[in-house]
């Protein structure tokens, strides 16, 4: 009960500011980013993920080229700041050769699926024991917004202005429906930070991604779709709705593999771990 | 000693492995894949992992990461794969990460890559070009040492004769000064304390908004600038009264130098040079080398690459004229008609006219 906010009279105390709820692997809430940009919610539930699972301490991320490589500077974990599309592979030679550490990656659409697709594709055919997370936006954020390869049909970009024709600009990559079937990939998940069942729906994807790393698994992946208002060219407050109504339709949420196991559909992950 | 018959590969791989090696990647290329067979083959049973990469893109960027966790990691390929690697290994030597690299070129004509590096931004690579399968072996633990000593990747340069000729040689394991820490490394230990750590090419500093290359690049100038004064290595010999030198590297080397001997007992005054560090290039040592001499003739295998750099240190003291020049077989594997004694005999003795270096 003392969770729901009483609207019959003046609140005891004042609004809690963001900063309170910074999680313990972040050095402070000062970053760049644009106002309503998915990308900080996307980061707090990987960092808490690692502090769920007392990882912090051995602990090493792999980073790419994006709008959210400016988030380092906020990361307290261990980092190697990798090339646009290339951490995959880094991720992969620290792995092997720190087999103790938890290792995950943190890209882009523009990095992952544009730039650097075949990385991605043979570390999960390898079935390396590395976790990547895909930040999609359906833009090139940094560069102005411009289209990648997840970019949805219709979308307006600085590059498809009219918006992304099929027959013009090609078709969109479904990441998470590309690389789940592969042999090495154990777990695959797409999440959402449009809401906040969203975000805590992929809290716990990103947990169950590590817990497979953990365990020798094999290669986990977890796409978070994120806003990026700035990109889309939509006022800040849209951004949640467009995320969920244009981004969502293709890339669809839910776990696609658990266990080595295609999923029939996506599915939720279950509440109780 | 135990001395056994073995091609330069095997040698360099066992070389690898001897100085602490634990981590290597490639993509097979002619005539660089014999070297990642020996280290596919050796790694595993010395406590290593060796990847066959699925491009060569994958090779480098795996090797950075093993690296980057303070583990010996090396990679290579021949220099066309080297060309797909240069984005990383720019990024690599601006992160300040000691990795060594192998070219087992076709040819030299790598030699402007290996030296100018074809990747952006202003970064430096120790280059060591051994003439034989022994010096290899020494070379090649040297490049570890280095690459830690410096943090910064260091590049030898071997070619189809160096891979694969058999040479009677025992792989010993060297000893160097000791090393610092690498407290830079990352295993993730520093996180949750408010100090990671974060490897990257643009000084940025945890707990910093943005970046500062200007001072990074400026302090990484100075690194190298240090490592350019500290690490030029050079053989010669015959400078004595010497009116033509020659001057060539690596494989191309050992024909020179057999050459010059063979002339000099002739009564032939001709000299003999040789960069063992192709970057930093021994300037300063050629240019006294060449000081007395009427005429610098460059012997490389390449449409004349390294003689910018002669001509560099020999400042107008002499004239420099190249005696080299593109020589390839069929394959296009860099083994072509240069590479026999009385053809480079022909064309030393063709430099010697005019030079006064006939007795
Ligand atoms: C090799 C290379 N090409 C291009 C760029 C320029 N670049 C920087 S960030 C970026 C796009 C990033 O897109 P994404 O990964 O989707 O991240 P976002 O900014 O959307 O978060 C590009 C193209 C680069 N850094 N390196
Ligand atoms: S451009 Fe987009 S992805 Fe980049 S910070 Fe702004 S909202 Fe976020
Ligand atoms: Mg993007």
């Amino acid at each position: 009960m003392s969770d729901i906010i009483r609207t019959d009279r003046p609140p005891e105390a004042a609004a809690r500011k963001t900063g309170e709820f910074m999680p313990t692997l972040q050095l402070s809430t000062d970053h760049d980013l644009c106002p309503g940009c998915g990308e900080p919610l996307a980061l707090r539930t990987v960092l808490e993920s690692i502090v769920d699972l007392g990882m912090s301490q051995q602990c090493v991320g792999v980073i790419g080229i994006g709008c959210y490589t400016a988030l380092t500077s906020i990361m307290d974990v261990d980092l190697i700041q990798a090339l646009h599309g290339r951490a995959p592979s880094v991720a992969t030679g620290s792995k092997r050769m720190r087999p103790e550490t938890l290792i995950f990656t943190l890209q882009g659409d523009g990095d992952m699926a544009n730039e650097g697709l075949q990385e991605v594709i043979h570390t999960a055919a390898r079935g390396e024991s590395v976790t990547c997370i895909l930040l999609n936006n359906g833009v090139f954020g940094e560069t102005g917004g411009h289209m990648t390869a997840t970019t949805v049909i219709g979308q307006r970009t600085k590059n498809s202005l009219d918006g992304r024709d099929a027959a013009y600009h090609g078709h969109p990559i479904d990441m998470i429906g590309l690389l789940a079937p592969l042999g090495g990939t154990a777990y695959a998940a797409r999440g959402s930070v449009h809401d906040a069942a969203g975000v805590a729906k992929t809290r716990r994807m990103v947990r169950r991604a590590f817990e497979a790393q953990l365990r020798g698994d094999g290669f986990s992946i977890v796409e978070i779709l994120t806003m990026c208002p700035t990109g889309w060219f939509i006022p800040t407050e849209e951004g949640p709705d467009y995320l969920d109504t244009v981004m969502g339709e293709i890339h669809v949420t839910g776990e696609w593999k658990r266990d080595g196991q295609l999923l029939q559909q996506a599915a939720d992950p279950p509440e109780a771990d | 000693m135990t001395r056994r018959l073995m091609e330069g590969s095997e040698a360099m791989a066992e070389a690898a492995i001897a100085a602490g090696c634990r981590f290597f990647a490639g993509y097979p290329m002619t005539p660089f894949t014999e070297l990642l067979e020996n280290f596919a083959a050796k790694l595993p049973t010395a406590g290593g992992t060796c990847i066959n990469a699925e491009s060569e893109l994958e090779a480098v960027g795996m090797a950075w990461g093993a690296c980057a966790t303070g583990a010996r990691a090396a990679t290579g390929s021949t220099g066309q794969g080297l060309s797909l690697m240069q984005e990383s290994l720019s990024e690599i030597t601006r992160a300040e990460l000691p990795l060594v690299v192998f070219n087992m070129a076709r040819g030299q004509s790598d030699y402007y890559q290996a030296t100018r590096g074809g990747g952006h931004g202003d970064y430096r690579h120790l280059v060591l070009a051994p003439i034989d399968v022994n010096e290899a072996i020494h070379h090649v633990q040297l490049a570890f040492h280095l690459a830690d000593h410096w943090r910064n990747p260091v590049l030898i340069y071997g070619d189809y004769l160096l891979g694969h000729t058999a040479e009677a040689v025992d792989v010993v394991r060297e000893g160097f000064d000791p090393l610092p820490e690498k407290d830079w490394a990352v295993d993730g230990s520093r996180g949750g304390g408010g100090d990671p750590r974060n490897l990257n090419p643009i000084g940025m500093v945890p707990g910093i908004k943005g970046i500062d290359p200007d001072s990074f690049w400026k302090r990484l100038q100075a690194k190298h600038d240090a490592m350019e004064a500290a690490e030029k290595r050079f053989d010669q010999e015959h400078l004595e009264d010497a009116e033509l030198l020659v001057v060539a590297f690596g494989s191309m080397a050992r024909f020179a130098r057999h050459v010059v001997r063979e002339l000099r007992a002739e009564g032939v005054r001709v000299g003999y040079f040789r960069p063992i560090t192709l970057w930093p290039f021994p300037s300063e040592a050629l240019a006294q080398a060449a000081a007395g001499v009427r005429k610098v003739a460059v012997l490389e295998q390449n449409a004349g690459q390294m003689i910018d750099d002669v001509r560099l240190s020999v400042l107008g003291a002499a004239p420099v004229a190249p005696i080299g020049g593109i020589s390839s077989d069929s394959a296009g594997f860099g083994v072509g008609p240069l590479l026999d004694i009385e053809t480079i005999r022909g064309r030393v003795e063709n430099a010697l006219d005019g030079s006064g270096a006939r007795a």
